[in-house]
C-alpha cells in the first residue's frame, strides 16, 4: 500500500532524444491510474522508469514516501504484468508464480499458501502444473496477473497487459483486472492506447501526448472538459468534431477574444430545422455517408467550405476537414446527399485557442 | 491443416533432394563402407597380397594396451577440450551480450579466430608455448615452472588443449551470443522485478533458456575433440611425448598413414565411429529430454 508521486521526471537518450519531457503526477494510495496517449508518446517508458528498468535522466519518482531513483526494480516492491507476459517459459504455473517469492527466500509453506490463495482468485487451480507453452492467451494473461498478485506488492504497473488478446477477452479481463484490484487496493498504473480501456479502468486519467502530461483527471472530467484538442480528439469514440472560427460559417454568438477552435462531439448534435437555441451553433451540412450500427447512426456530413478556409490538423483517425460527424439515435437517417442542419446547445461547445493548446470556455 | 507443396511431376522431388544424396553417399557413406571392408582385411607389407581376416584386426586392436590408453587420452583430451571451449565462449557471449560501447568491434574480434585452420592455431601455440623461445613458456620457466611440452606429457596435454579450445572458442561463443539474443528481454526483466540478482537471474533463467543451444554445442563439440584436432595435435606434439597427446583419431592417422596398416587403422575408425554414434544417441535421449524448447 503506498502512493506513487512523480515529480518533474525527465528521460532524455545520450542521442540527445528526449522521450519524457517533465512528467509530475500523483496517485493516490489505492487509486487505479491509466496512462494513456497514441504509440511513442511515452507512456511506455514512463511505466519502466517507475519499475526501475530504464533509467531515470531527471527529477524524482517516490513510491510510498521513498524517492526509488537508484533504487533497482527487485527492491521497489512493485509487480509487473508485461505485454507479452513474459513468463519463465521452462517453469511450471507454479513455479512462475512462487518465482518472486523464493528469491526473497519466503519459507516453503507460506509461498504454497500465498501461490494457491492466487491460483484460487484467478482460477488457475487446475492449471498449477502446466508450462506457459500449453496455456491459452488468456490463461496465461492471469498467470502473468498470478505472478503480480503473489508477491503483494505496493505497486503493481500493467503495460498494456489486454493488448495480446482477442476483442471478447479483452473486455472480459479489463472487468476482471478492475474487480482485482478494487479488491486487493491495491495502487495501479496501468499503460494502454485503448481510450476505451483507459476510461473503463481509471479512477485518474492521465494522457500523454509527445512526452508530455496533456492533462489529468477523472476520466469523465477529461470527457466533460478536455483541456486541450489532442485530448478532445482522443477521449471519446468517434472523437469530437473540431472546427476552425476562421470558417466564415461557423460563428460562436459570444466568443472570447483569442478563441479559434470550437468542438462538438458527436453525440451533442442533433438534427433540426426550428430556431438556434441561445448561443447554440448550428451547421449545415451534406450528406456524404451513413453508418447505421443498431442502436444509433453516424452521418458523415461536409460543411459548406468556403475558399480559404484553414483546415484542422487530420490525423489518422480524424475527420478530414469540412467533415463533420453527427451521431443520433435510432437507425431512421437523412439520404445520403440531402442537406441538414445539426445543431448543438450552448453548453455543449468547447472552445479552445486557435492553436488547440488551450481551453477557453465554458 | 497442413501445409505442403504438391508436386505434379514424380521426378521433382527425388531430383531435388538428389544433391544432398549425393554428397552424403560420396563422402560419408562410401567412405564409411570402405573403412569397414578395410578393417576385415590384412595387407602384407609390400602391399602386394590382401587377406579377408574377419575380426582378426578388431580382436588384435582390443589386445593392445596401447589402444587403452589412447581412450583414455581421448576421454581426458575430448573433456577438457569440450568443458572449457563451452565455459569460456558463454561467458564471452554474457559479457558481449551487454548493451556497452563499441560491443560489434568486440565481437567481430571474438568470432575471427574461427577463421584460423587448426593447423595454423596450433603453430601460434608452439611458438608461444616453445621453451626457451615463446614468451608464454619463458614467463612460466621465470616463475620456476619446469615448462616443457616436448618432454613432458602432462605439459604437451595443456598445450593442445589450449590450442583446441582456443579455437573452438569463437564457434561456441557465436552460437551462444545468438541464442542469449532470442530469450526475450521482458523475461529477464520480469525476474528482475522478481528479485533475482544477476548470478540467480542467469543460472534460474538464462542458462535453462539457453539449454537447447547449450545441447547442440555439446554435441557438435565432442565430435570436434574427438576428429577435428587432428590438425593440432600433428603440428603441436605428433601424438607424443611418449603417446601422451595421441587421442584415438590421431592414433587412426599414424597407424594407417604413417604404419600403413591399413587393416587396423581402418578397425579402429570404425570404433571410433561407433563411440561416436553411440555418444550422440545417447545425448539426444537422455540429455535433451532435460532441454526446454
Amino acid at each position: 500500500m503506498a502512493n506513487v508521486a512523480l515529480r518533474n521526471v525527465r528521460k532524455a537518450y545520450p542521442n540527445g532524444f528526449e522521450a519524457i519531457k517533465g512528467v509530475e503526477f500523483e496517485v493516490e494510495d489505492g487509486q487505479f491510474c491509466v496512462l494513456v496517449g497514441p504509440s511513442g508518446c511515452g507512456k511506455s517508458t514512463l511505466l519502466r522508469m517507475v519499475a526501475g528498468l530504464e533509467t531515470i535522466t531527471g527529477g524524482d519518482i517516490d513510491i510510498g514516501g521513498r524517492i526509488v531513483n537508484q533504487v533497482e526494480p527487485a527492491d521497489r516492491d512493485i509487480a509487473m504484468v508485461f505485454q507479452n507476459y513474459a513468463l519463465y517459459p521452462h517453469m511450471s504455473v507454479y513455479n512462475n508464480m512462487a518465482y518472486g517469492l523464493r528469491n526473497r527466500g519466503m519459507a516453503k509453506d507460506a509461498i504454497e499458501t500465498r501461490v494457491q490463495e492466487a491460483a484460487r482468485i484467478l482460477e488457475l487451480n487446475a492449471l498449477l502444473d502446466r508450462k506457459p507453452g500449453q496455456l491459452s492467451g488468456g490463461q496465461r494473461q492471469r498467470v502473468a496477473m498470478g505472478r503480480a498478485i503473489v508477491r503483494q506488492p505496493k505497486v503493481f504497473l500493467f503495460d498494456e497487459p489486454l493488448s495480446n488478446l482477442d476483442a471478447k477477452l479483452r473486455i472480459a479481463m479489463r472487468v476482471e483486472i478492475r474487480k482485482l484490484q478494487r479488491r486487493l487496493n491495491t495502487t495501479s498504473i496501468y499503460v494502454t492506447h485503448d481510450q476505451l480501456e483507459a476510461m473503463t479502468l481509471a479512477d485518474v486519467l492521465v494522457v500523454m501526448n509527445g512526452g508530455r502530461v496533456e492533462q489529468i483527471g477523472n476520466p469523465l472530467e477529461l470527457y466533460e472538459k478536455p483541456a486541450t484538442t489532442f485530448v478532445a480528439t482522443f477521449i471519446g469514440a468517434p472523437p469530437m468534431n473540431l472546427m476552425s472560427l476562421t470558417d466564415s460559417d461557423i460563428r460562436l454568438p459570444s466568443g472570447a477574444a483569442d478563441a479559434g477552435i470550437v468542438g462538438v462531439r458527436p453525440e451533442d448534435f442533433h438534427l433540426s430545422n426550428g430556431s438556434l437555441p441561445e448561443g447554440g451553433l448550428a451547421v449545415e451540412l451534406t450528406v456524404e455517408a451513413i453508418e447505421r450500427v443498431g442502436a444509433e447512426t453516424y452521418i458523415y456530413g461536409m460543411r459548406a467550405q468556403k475558399t480559404g478556409a484553414t483546415a484542422i490538423s487530420a490525423k489518422p483517425g480524424e475527420l478530414p476537414p469540412g467533415e463533420v460527424l453527427v451521431r443520433i439515435p435510432g437507425q431512421s437517417a437523412p439520404a445520403i446527399g440531402a442537406r441538414i442542419r445539426a445543431v448543438a446547445a450552448r453548453d455543449k461547445l468547447h472552445v479552445f485557442s486557435a492553436d488547440g493548446r488551450q481551453r477557453i470556455a465554458p | 491443416m497442413e501445409n505442403r507443396a504438391i508436386f505434379s511431376g514424380r521426378l521433382l522431388a527425388p531430383l531435388l533432394v538428389l544433391p544432398q544424396l549425393a554428397v552424403s553417399l560420396i563422402f560419408f557413406y562410401w567412405p564409411a563402407a570402405q573403412a569397414l571392408w578395410q578393417s576385415f582385411l590384412v595387407q602384407d607389407a609390400f602391399g602386394l597380397s590382401t587377406e579377408f581376416v574377419w575380426l582378426e584386426n578388431y580382436v588384435a586392436l582390443l589386445k593392445t594396451p596401447e589402444y587403452y590408453h589412447s581412450i583414455g587420452v581421448t576421454f581426458v583430451f575430448s573433456t577438457l577440450v569440450v568443458a572449457f571451449s563451452l565455459a569460456i565462449g558463454l561467458l564471452l557471449a554474457v559479457m558481449a551480450n551487454r548493451n556497452i560501447k563499441g560491443v560489434q568491434i568486440y565481437r567481430t574480434f571474438l568470432i575471427i579466430p574461427y577463421a584460423v585452420a587448426p593447423a595454423v592455431a596450433s603453430v601460434l601455440f608452439i611458438f608461444m608455448f616453445q621453451p626457451g623461445l615463446g614468451m608464454i613458456a619463458r614467463a612460466l620457466q621465470r616463475a620456476g615452472i619446469d615448462w616443457n611440452p616436448v618432454l613432458n606429457g602432462n605439459h604437451a596435454m595443456i598445450l593442445v588443449v589450449i590450442a583446441a579450445v582456443w579455437n573452438q572458442i569463437s564457434y561456441n561463443f557465436l552460437f551462444f551470443l545468438a541464442g542469449l539474443q532470442a530469450i526475450p528481454k521482458s523475461v529477464i526483466e520480469a525476474a528482475a522485478i522478481d528479485g533475482a540478482r544477476p548470478w540467480r537471474r542467469f543460472w534460474t533463467i538464462v542458462f535453462p533458456l539457453l539449454s537447447p543451444t547449450t545441447f547442440f554445442l555439446i554435441v557438435v563439440n565432442i565430435t570436434y575433440a574427438f576428429f577435428n584436432t587432428l590438425g593440432i595435435i600433428d603440428t603441436a606434439t605428433e601424438g607424443g611425448p611418449n603417446a601422451a597427446t595421441q587421442t584415438l583419431v590421431y592414433k587412426v592417422f599414424q597407424d594407417g598413414k604413417a604404419g600403413a596398416d591399413l587393416g587396423s587403422s581402418a578397425a579402429q575408425s570404425v570404433i571410433l565411429m561407433i563411440i561416436v554414434i553411440v555418444l550422440t544417441a545417447v545425448q539426444f535421449r537422455y540429455v535433451e529430454k532435460k532441454v526446454h524448447y
